[in-house]
């Protein structure tokens, strides 16, 4: 501990010195990349089998390995397939994978989110996925299957760097035991932001019931964002960025941090505690599952892999999920209020696989990434836990068996939201969160979108900032 | 020198210097080139940071949140070091020196156990202690719902710290204490001082080189400690951010790798001057015989 600060700007002298000396050889993982030699590929994913997104790791580790070694075997090639689990924050796995990439280092494909994108992109950490994997990429079938929109997901400046694995949506989630304590419907669809209110309100009069939790602050990272200030500010028709600008302290900003000084400091229909604890987020998971939150904004994930009744898959398993759990489309701020003149509103997220530039195989490293990408592998990947994929012909067999998953692919895709792809947007995201955290601590909705708006140019640049329209 | 010569003396030290060299002298000069970048995690200035002199500076001075940090951490090393391990473990010395046999033991182990836990696994037995749900202070307490961590986050992480590090400083004064000729408290004690009065003037004058010491080493360890943030990450929204937790936030997580930079060259330069302040007291001291003896004992202590 002595050296604590002589240890830290060690620590990033020296990783500043690997990544210099890793961008002129080819660093990387793996064996020998002789033909006919033994060949270890690896994969990273934040998924760990018992924890996060357990289907996904338990899906990699049981069918995609086997089945790969197997089909390369029979090719008489001698492969190997690791796969380094995570199960942490997203934050904390992204900080670790550019670490990993900085250094030349890391797995041959990993699983990243589809915002990342840009800001991996411009720092060369990851490149398009032809000049990668060569010229098998552009010939892929996959491609046909996957629409344009999900396709965006994981491109930046109209290059595609790697594969999406799915498509989400989201929606406000209650529970209908609760709602039917407190005289409220079972089959409840708001129409506006008062709606909700009202209902969190009759909520409140229910002991040890957090009426509404709406995501906050900056311990949640970027499900503040996804799940609490950007489906907000899509319901008043004012975006993050719009025509080549980022947008300030806009009227739209102002109502929707007004929305959370109402639940969080005025009315305290949320609980504020749990907005800045570092288990937030999970702590909220086990407490709707526990029956102690009223209304939730989440997305499909929350339904697939949190709550979902199986103990294998479900962080947070309810066993009566289907009975108990009602969904519905979030409100826009007023009807008709939302973007494109919109009564209900959604966000779309995308996570996928990228391959890494520094690995030593990279186009059988993509006849991997392809494989996980097949239909045959998507049928098996959503066979215990049905989730939306990015091909259209796997959808059209699975989904029709989870009404859950059939809404949200025929009720909110259609109008889904999608953040801006720019390098810069992590980092507006943040200011996001802060803006949220102050309103939730009591700062005043005006005062914090004013910062938020002084955050944003030293980001990206006055010239940059359409100033808020107020 | 004699016999080795200026050569066989320069070789005998070159490998010394050099590793100095390269983990010291040189690692801070790259931090002062860092800090003078906007050098980024991701993004463009990832593959191509550019220059920007002393903007970096200009925007920590200007940043309200790092004089928060720079607040927050002298509280720390005020409650929790001086005040805390200090006191604490000199009262802990004070309470055994006299007793032998299995309490004293009992109790030094227990001190020192706190002490010896890895970092990582005692962070979380303070985490389950201090849990919101189920957390075992609230059990005893009976204050269930209390989130102790978010309410009252720099009184935890000095209270943490204070748990953590009392050990070193009841191990230096008890060896201190060890070290005041009885014949000097056999005399005050027959002139009829108290237990006070001895303390005061006795022990203290003998061991002031002790504390001088203990003060100096346990201010700079304080001061860049970094395992609070496995307690509390720095949280609540930047509520417990001391300095080093303050630039890993800033330079890792977010990403800015330059600003980290400038700031860890900021934190390098207050170390410098804790260190050269306790040099000076130091040298002044040694320039009075009558104190020299306790200087120097002082000194084999820190460095055994």
């Amino acid at each position: 501990m002595v050296h604590r600060t002589r240890r830290l700007t060690a620590a990033l002298a020296s990783l500043t010195a690997l990544g210099l000396v890793a961008a002129c050889s080819s660093g990387g993982d793996g064996g020998g990349g002789d033909d006919g030699g033994a060949v270890t590929l690896t994969i990273t994913a934040n998924a760990i089998s018992g924890g996060k997104n357990a289907a996904e790791a338990d899906w990699i580790r049981d069918w995609v390995i086997p089945e790969f070694q197997a089909a390369q075997s029979e090719a008489g090639r001698d492969v190997t397939v690791e796969f380094l689990e995570e199960g942490v924050d997203d934050e904390d796995y992204k900080t670790k994978i550019a670490l990993d990439l900085q250094s030349g280092e890391g797995a041959d494909i990993i699983g990243i989110d589809g915002i990342w994108v840009g800001e991996f992109a411009e720092a060369g950490y990851i490149m398009p996925l032809s000049e990668v994997g060569g010229d098998a990429v552009d010939s892929w079938e996959g491609w046909d299957q996957m629409s344009d929109a999900v396709q965006s997901a994981m491109s930046f400046e109209d290059q595609r760097y790697g594969v999406p694995q799915g498509a989400d949506g989201r929606v406000l989630y209650y529970n209908k035991e609760l709602f039917a304590q407190a005289g409220l419907p079972e089959d409840w669809q708001p129409t506006s932001w008062e709606e909700v209110l009202e209902a969190g309100r009759s909520l409140a009069g229910i002991d040890g019931v957090i009426p509404i939790q709406l995501n906050a602050g900056t311990a949640m990272g970027e499900a503040t964002t996804m799940q609490g200030v950007l489906p907000l500010l899509a319901g008043t028709g004012s975006e993050v960025y719009s025509d080549g600008m980022w947008n300030g302290a806009t009227q739209g900003l102002r109502d929707a941090l007004e929305l959370y000084a109402t639940i969080y400091a005025e009315e305290g229909l949320g609980d504020p505690i749990l907005q800045q604890e570092a288990a937030g987020r999970d702590n909220s998971f086990a407490q709707f599952a526990a029956g102690e939150i009223g209304i939730l904004l989440e997305g499909d994930y929350f339904w697939r892999s949190v709550i979902n009744p199986d103990e294998s898959i479900g962080t947070a398993p309810m066993a009566n999920r289907d009975e108990i759990v009602g969904y519905t489309l979030i409100p826009a701020q007023e009807p008709g209020s939302g973007v494109e003149g919109r009564d209900f509103v959604s966000m779309g997220g995308g996570t996928g696989r990228v391959l890494n530039p520094n690995s030593e195989n990279p186009e059988l490293a993509w006849e991997l990434l392809a494989f996980m990408n097949s239909a045959e592998a998507y049928s098996e990947r959503v066979a215990g836990t049905v989730s939306i994929t990015p091909r259209d012909d796997v959808n059209a067999e699975v989904l029709a068996g989870d009404p859950m998953l059939s809404f949200v692919s025929e009720n909110v895709l259609p109008i889904n939201s999608y953040r801006p792809g720019l390098a810069a947007y992590p980092q507006v995201s943040v200011a996001l969160q802060e803006a949220t955290a102050a309103v939730v601590d009591g700062t005043s909705p005006d005062e914090a979108a004013e910062a938020y708006e002084q955050a944003l140019i030293g980001i990206v640049g006055e010239e940059n900032v359409a100033s808020g329209d107020g | 020198m004699a016999g080795l010569g200026r050569f066989g003396a320069g070789a005998f030290v070159a490998p010394a210097l050099a590793l100095i060299g390269l983990f010291l002298v040189f690692p801070a000069l790259w931090t002062i080139y860092l800090g003078m970048t906007d050098y980024r995690l991701t993004g463009l200035q990832a593959v191509d940071p550019s220059f920007v002199g002393l903007d970096n500076y200009e925007q920590i001075l200007g940043d309200p949140a790092f004089w928060r940090s720079l607040r927050l951490t002298l509280v720390f090393v005020l409650a929790s070091g001086i005040v805390g391990q200090s006191l604490l473990g000199f009262a802990i010395a004070w309470a055994l020196r006299r007793l032998t046999g299995w309490l004293k033991s009992v109790v030094e182990t227990l001190v020192l156990a706190a002490w010896v836990i890895p970092a990582s696994v005692a962070s979380f037995l303070w985490i389950a202690l201090l849990d919101r749900r189920g957390g075992t202070l609230n059990e005893i307490l009976g204050t269930q719902g209390t989130a102790w961590l978010i309410e009252h986050p720099m009184a935890m992480i000095i209270i943490f710290n204070i748990w953590v590090g009392t050990a070193f400083s009841m191990l230096l004064f008890s060896s201190a204490l060890a070290s005041v000729p009885p014949s000097q408290l056999e005399s005050a004690r027959m002139a009829g001082a108290s237990g006070w009065q001895q303390l005061r003037d006795v022990v203290i004058p003998n061991i002031r080189g002790h504390i001088l010491t203990n003060t100096l080493l346990i201010t700079l360890w304080t001061f860049n400690t970094f395992t609070p943030y496995l307690v509390t990450a720095g949280g609540p929204n930047g509520a417990s951010e001391i300095l080093a937790v303050y630039i890993y936030n800033t330079a890792i997580p977010g990403g800015q790798l330059g600003v980290g930079a400038a700031i860890s060259l900021i934190m390098l330069l207050i170390n410098l001057v804790i260190a050269l302040g306790y040099l000076r007291v130091g040298r002044a001291r040694a320039a009075r015989p009558a104190e020299a003896t306790a200087a120097e004992t002082a000194g084999g202590a820190a460095t055994s």
